[in-house]
């Protein structure tokens, strides 16, 4: 390349392959989402048990992925108890790659919301995909109420965002139909109701904007791009905290929730302790502390009571709210993903 | 003596040709010493996986693996109708095995990809099979679901038996096996892949020729600029290249919103009443890919521009062409091969895209690696990510023996 501008064309590549050599007695390791939420899960869980049992730990983080589990879960664990999502939780449990959890040392499984207990993992956290809206843009009594209002521009007329994707995207599609959050997975789960979901998709098709990551909700709508949109609950409650929004959550309307989950690895060269720290991130009085500082509802039901009144209803556990909410159907979507996924670009390229 | 000389000379003549030639090898052997680390590099990070991928889409190794027992009674049997008990009973013992052992997994997966929900009915069966059978294991499997009655069933776990298939490869392209084996199109609402080739194919040739379009006048007036002036401006055409590709997705996301500076802008100037519509949709995703890329284009342009004495076009001029025939005549064809290694980096690079699309297009304005990272990610479904992947290939190196045809490679440089 012959160019008279020398400092533009410096060479860049430096690439330093740091080798680390594994440690053959090592802490245990806990792995979960980073961020915010694992700030939390410090204060909360991490030191108080290094703190109540002496076992030191060592925090990685990662951002799920059943590729990543599945080579972790190769040769000597370096990973002992991961925090996973719902669909991570079955598939690496059916591949052997988790410890099967012994649930009474965990209090059993009737301490736990019903959706919460696995085999090989105990959820920890419930979030929420909710329907969002900004409350200073509607007055008193006119702001929309379901997923019927949202799939009715001439009520409120601008644009609606969803998830790109048919994953909770067709789910709405039927409660804003008129199904019943508790069975919109039963009418999915037919040729005629992933019919009925695309014709109430495709009836509003102009006025969709397709969101990709969890930021971009809050975002649209504090810029006034969405009237409405799906959104993660916990993005809409951070926005009003930090950015002294006036984002609603429509918890009525209905919502799915879905649980992230503990698991001990089965390679793992220490399981006592990874248990005790199971144990530990799972009992009432742990758990109901967590949502003060991120608002993601505990699995343990005592917790669940326990979380105090001015953040339970910003939970999609608190009771007022879980009764409108269902449960993501893992086994559903594992199964149904990548075909309804072709059926959604095709749709959408139509 | 020039008689007797005329030997000695030739041996010495022989004795030099041969040292030449051996210190000519020695100098070979040297350089291609010198070349062999990239070669070793060039072998095991770019040949070998691109060949694991190629192997990748078409291996059906799950079963065989993990019921070799039932994947050679499957082998044997004739694959007419229903299987025989004993066939049957292999076939179970093993979906048990498997099951204990924890490993029926990625037999489950495989068999979903063909039919949605045959992955919670193997599980499901596995489950409740009993340690032993008594009887008919036909019968058995049946009264756990009722699905292993179907003849299709059967078939299936023969096909997923045989060590390689073309199932990704076909549904790459859209196609798919009968019940007798022959080969035709997917049902509409699953033929999605050869429409997303497309896609990614146009929008990559627009992003090249918008590309083209602005950069060509930036870089023949950067090139006529004096050397320390055009290296400011340059600067203003590599700061963006130099700033994060999220950054520059997201900042388009606010330029271009609907009130976005942009919007309010034009409705400002009166030029237009109701807010347009640029981002989340195709608009969004050329504009924010165009200048994106633009360093790519202006780069070997403005490279090759600088080397073209500007005497030439003054000749052309006293010798009383018109500016636009000097241009078009004496100095257009003095860029091509900058606008050949332009067009081509721009084309590759876009063709690649993913976050740009994912964040600033809509449903319809997704890229091949966007669904390549679904499978590979998302689903784990990795037959499918590389099939997609090798048809991508595939269409690439076509293009470029097309492009190295029309364009002609060796006129593809940078000055």
């Amino acid at each position: 390349m012959r160019i008279g501008t020398r400092p533009l064309f410096g060479a860049l590549l430096a690439a330093a392959a740091l080798v680390a050599t594994p440690a053959l007695a090592r802490d245990l390791t806990v792995t979960s989402f980073g961020g915010a939420y694992q700030d939390a899960q410090r204060e909360v869980y991490f030191e108080p048990f290094t703190e109540a049992t002496g076992i030191p730990l060592i925090e990685d983080s990662w951002n799920a992925g059943i590729g990543t589990l599945r080579a972790k879960a190769e040769g000597e664990g370096t990973w002992d108890v991961v925090q996973v999502e719902s669909e991570e939780l079955v598939l690496g449990c059916e591949e052997g790659m988790f410890e099967p959890l012994d649930w009474q040392a965990l209090g059993g499984e009737d301490a736990y919301l019903d959706a919460a207990v696995h085999e090989c993992g105990v959820g920890t956290i419930v979030w929420a995909t909710i329907m969002a809206f900004d409350g200073a843009k509607f007055a008193d009594g006119e702001a929309p109420q379901s997923w019927a209002d949202f799939f009715d521009t001439g009520k409120f007329p601008g644009k609606r965002g969803l998830r790109k994707g048919p994953r909770g995207t067709l789910e709405f599609a039927l409660m804003g139909d008129g199904v019943p959050p508790e069975q919109v997975y039963e009418v999915l789960a037919t040729d005629e109701g992933v019919d009925r979901a695309f014709a109430k998709l495709e009836s509003i098709k102009d006025d969709l904007i397709w969101w990709e990551a969890g930021a971009q909700p809050p975002q649209l709508l504090a810029s006034g791009e969405l009237v409405m949109t799906s959104a993660y609950n916990g993005r809409i409650t951070a926005a009003n905290e930090s950015d002294n929004r006036e984002f609603e959550i429509a918890w009525p309307a209905g919502f799915i929730y879905q649980i992230d989950s503990l698991v001990v690895m089965a390679n793992s060269p220490m399981k006592e302790q990874a248990m005790e720290l199971v144990a530990f991130m799972s009992a009432p009085e742990n758990q109901s502390k967590l949502p003060a500082k991120i608002p993601y509802g505990p699995t343990n039901k005592k917790a669940i009571e326990q979380v105090p009144s001015e953040v339970a209803p910003n939970t999609p556990t608190a009771p007022e709210n879980l009764e409108h909410g269902v449960n993501y159907d893992r086994a559903f979507w594992v199964d149904h993903v990548e075909q309804l996924n072709e059926r959604f670009n095709s749709w959408a390229a139509q | 003596m020039a008689a007797a000389s005329t030997p000695v000379d030739t041996v010495g003549l022989a004795e030099i040709g041969r040292a030449t030639r051996r210190a000519g090898r020695r100098r070979q052997w040297k350089a291609f010493g010198l070349t062999l680390p990239l070669a070793a590099f060039l072998l095991v990070f770019f040949l070998l996986p691109i060949f694991g991928m190629l192997q990748l889409a078409v291996s059906n190794a799950e079963l065989g693996e993990v019921m070799p027992d039932a994947a050679a009674a499957l082998g044997a049997w004739d694959g007419d109708g229903l299987p025989d008990g004993e066939t049957a009973r292999t076939v179970a013992a093993d979906l048990r095995r498997a099951f204990e052992a924890r490993a029926l997994g990625e037999v489950a997966a495989r068999l979903n990809n063909e039919v949605p929900g045959y992955r919670s009915m193997l599980m499901g069966t596995a489950r409740k099979l009993p340690e032993t059978i008594e009887g008919d294991a036909l019968a058995a499997l049946a009264d756990i679901d009722p699905v292993w009655r179907e003849p299709s069933l059967w078939r299936l776990l023969k096909r997923t038996a045989a060590p390689y298939t073309d199932l990704y490869l076909l549904q790459a392209l859209d196609l798919e096996r009968g019940a007798g084996g022959d080969i035709r199109r997917r049902p509409a609402e699953q033929a999605v892949y050869l429409d997303i080739l497309w896609r990614t194919l146009e929008i990559s040739l627009f992003v090249t020729l918008a590309c083209l379009v602005l950069a060509y006048p930036l870089a023949y007036k950067l090139a006529s600029l004096k050397e320390k002036h055009a290296n400011l401006l340059m600067i203003f055409v590599l700061l963006p290249f130099w700033t994060s590709l999220l950054v520059r997705s997201a900042a388009w996301i606010v330029l271009l919103q609907r009130e976005g500076p942009i919007n309010d802008g034009l409705i400002w100037l009166g030029l237009i009443d109701t807010p347009l519509s640029m981002v989340f949709n195709r608009t969004g995703v050329l504009i924010a890919m165009t200048h994106v890329l633009l360093p790519f284009m202006v780069l070997p342009l403005y490279a090759v521009m600088r080397g073209i004495p500007k005497a030439h076009m003054r000749a052309a001029k006293s010798l009383g062409a018109p500016p636009f025939t000097a241009f078009r005549r004496v100095f257009l064809p003095q860029t091509l091969p900058g606008i050949g290694a332009g067009a081509l980096l721009v084309f590759i690079l876009s063709i690649g895209y993913y976050i740009t699309p994912a964040l600033v297009g809509g449903a319809n304005d997704q890229m091949i690696s966007y669904f390549i990272a679904f499978f590979t990610l998302q689903t784990v479904n990795w037959g499918m990510a590389a099939a997609l992947a090798s048809v991508l290939l595939v269409a690439v190196l076509a293009l470029y023996l097309v492009y190295a045809r029309v364009v002609g490679i060796d006129k593809v440089g940078m000055g």
